[in-house]
């Protein structure tokens, strides 16, 4: 039994790993995200546009080659990334491509009588967006980011395909040095699922914090 | 002699294919009230949009407190006006709309002083006063830390105006601000309503079909129909003695309807 706590060990380094990826990529993915959807209502067409290819694109192509060329490719341009920083920018970039069309829809979704109190107030462009749309619009997008939220968690496994010692590497570590498949990748489906609940449970309350007061409830 | 504070000069303006208004003109002057009433579809909210900037006009001028609303002169030459000049022009409107607009992720007091602060740079305590001597004046101050959820109509409605109010425009627009009330809230905005008719000398536009209403309140009465001033007078000329059969119709057909005259 002794020699399992070591093998626990790896694989809890390996969640730290997962965590560690997940949280920076969220940042990353929320930073794109607000960039490219405000990029899309933009005035400018040339924000537009390059906020509709950089969503196209990533959308477009596979999280797994968007990894390798962060990885393998980037350093014959003179850009060398650890594998950590690689991932972080591959499911940052890949996941705020998704996330860019909460934003952008969220806003959209803001009734036409709340920009038109806006005007009415001359708030200007600016002003209203931040303190009238978005703060209403993050309501709609909290729901769906922590979907996004999730898949990036899930997609962090790719990670393991360039050598970094994520809850996935670790699990086949674990099954190679004792030969036993069934109770490491037993552990990292339960770890997975436990990290899921707890983004799904931290947007929930969030979504409840930020809601407080707009269905008429007394705060 | 004094000018016209709203000076509006052969303005069209056309959705699609369909004309809403084909050259109207018409003046306002400095502190008169001013109600627009007439037939639904006959453009009265359009005006107030209009001025309001929530709408752009296709042809026509529109001069407000001696300047143009929708150009600029540089250098003798009227131009399209850019956004800047629009903002400076919107400093001198404020409008109420008929389904309130209040932002429901602020609190009351936080509706009233949002603009004040971001558009004029009016300190927080500073905007906070003056926001608590507006819903006092409304009959809100108590209700200044609720959400607009937890009001009813009427009381978001007198916020709303409250609201407009903090900016201290010259003109104020109202378009139907009791239409969508439920009947026995109806008077206490229109309360509101008297009170800065009497008490200020900003001047009003009103569309309404509270007739009673716009007959006490108003200096002069519109009647439009299709985009067209039929008729215009002082509110016993327009109500007592209407001399166009349109108006006539009109105010039948709402008198039927069970509203006072
Ligand atoms: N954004 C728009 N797009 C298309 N048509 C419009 C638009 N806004 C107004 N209209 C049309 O313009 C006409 C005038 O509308 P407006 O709202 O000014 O009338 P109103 O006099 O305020 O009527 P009501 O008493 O029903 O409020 C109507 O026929 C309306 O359908
Ligand atoms: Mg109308």
């Amino acid at each position: 039994m002794t020699q399992w706590s070591g093998y626990f060990g790896l694989i809890l380094q390996g969640a730290l790993v997962t965590i560690e990826l997940t949280l920076m990529g969220s940042v990353l993915a929320l930073i794109m995200a607000f960039l490219a959807g405000l990029g899309r209502l933009s005035r400018f067409f040339v924000l537009r546009a390059l906020a509709t290819a950089y969503i196209e694109f990533f959308r477009g192509t596979s999280i797994f080659v968007q990894l390798f060329w962060a990885y393998f490719v980037l350093p014959f341009i003179g850009i060398s990334l650890t594998p950590l920083q690689a991932g972080v920018l591959a499911l940052g970039l890949n996941v705020g491509a998704y996330a860019a069309e909460v934003v952008r829809g969220a806003i959209q979704s803001i009734g036409r009588e709340q920009y038109e109190a806006c005007t009415a107030l001359n708030l200007g462009r600016w002003h209203g967006m931040r303190h009238v749309i978005l703060p209403q619009a993050l309501l709609v997008m909290l729901p769906t980011f922590g979907n996004n939220a999730i898949e990036l968690l899930k997609a962090t496994a790719v990670v393991s395909l360039i050598s970094l010692a994520d809850l996935t590497f670790q699990a086949q570590v674990v099954r190679s040095q004792t030969g036993n498949t069934m109770v490491p990748f037993a552990t990292i489906l339960v770890i997975y699922f436990a990290l899921a609940l707890i983004i799904s449970w931290g947007v929930r309350s969030l979504e409840r914090r930020m809601a407080r007061g707009l269905d008429g409830v007394r705060i | 002699m004094t000018a016209p504070i709203i000076k509006i000069d052969g303005i069209s303006k056309s959705f699609g294919t369909f004309k809403v208004l084909d050259g109207l003109s018409m003046q306002v002057m400095p502190r008169e009230k001013l109600a627009l009433i007439g037939p639904s579809g006959s453009g009265k909210t359009t005006i107030l949009r209009i001025l309001m900037t929530l709408e752009r006009i296709d042809s026509g001028h529109i001069q407000i407190d001696g300047e143009q609303l929708y150009h600029m002169e540089r250098n003798g030459q009227l131009l399209t006006a850019d956004e800047r000049h629009l903002a400076r022009m919107r400093q001198k409107i404020g409008m109420v709309f008929q389904l309130f607009n209040l932002f429901p992720h602020k609190s009351v007091i936080d509706n009233v002083t949002l603009a004040p602060i971001l558009t004029k740079g009016m300190p927080r305590a500073a905007a906070e006063k003056r926001a608590m001597e507006l819903l006092d004046m409304v009959g809100m101050a108590d209700k200044a830390k609720s959400m607009p959820a937890q009001l009813s109509g009427g009381q978001k409605q007198r916020v709303a105006i409250a609201r407009a109010l903090a900016l201290q425009p010259k003109i104020m627009l109202f378009d139907e601000v009791t239409s969508a009330l439920d009947p026995e809230l109806v008077e206490e905005v229109l309360n509101v309503l008297w009170r800065l008719c009497s008490e200020t000398d900003m001047t009003m536009l009103l569309v309404t079909h509270e007739m009673g209403f716009a007959h006490d309140f108003a200096d002069r009465v519109l009647f439009f129909d299709r985009g067209k001033i039929v008729e215009e007078g002082k509110p016993d000329e327009i109500f007592r003695h209407p001399k166009q059969e349109r108006t006539q119709g009109f105010l039948k057909k709402i008198i039927a309807a069970g509203h006072r005259v």
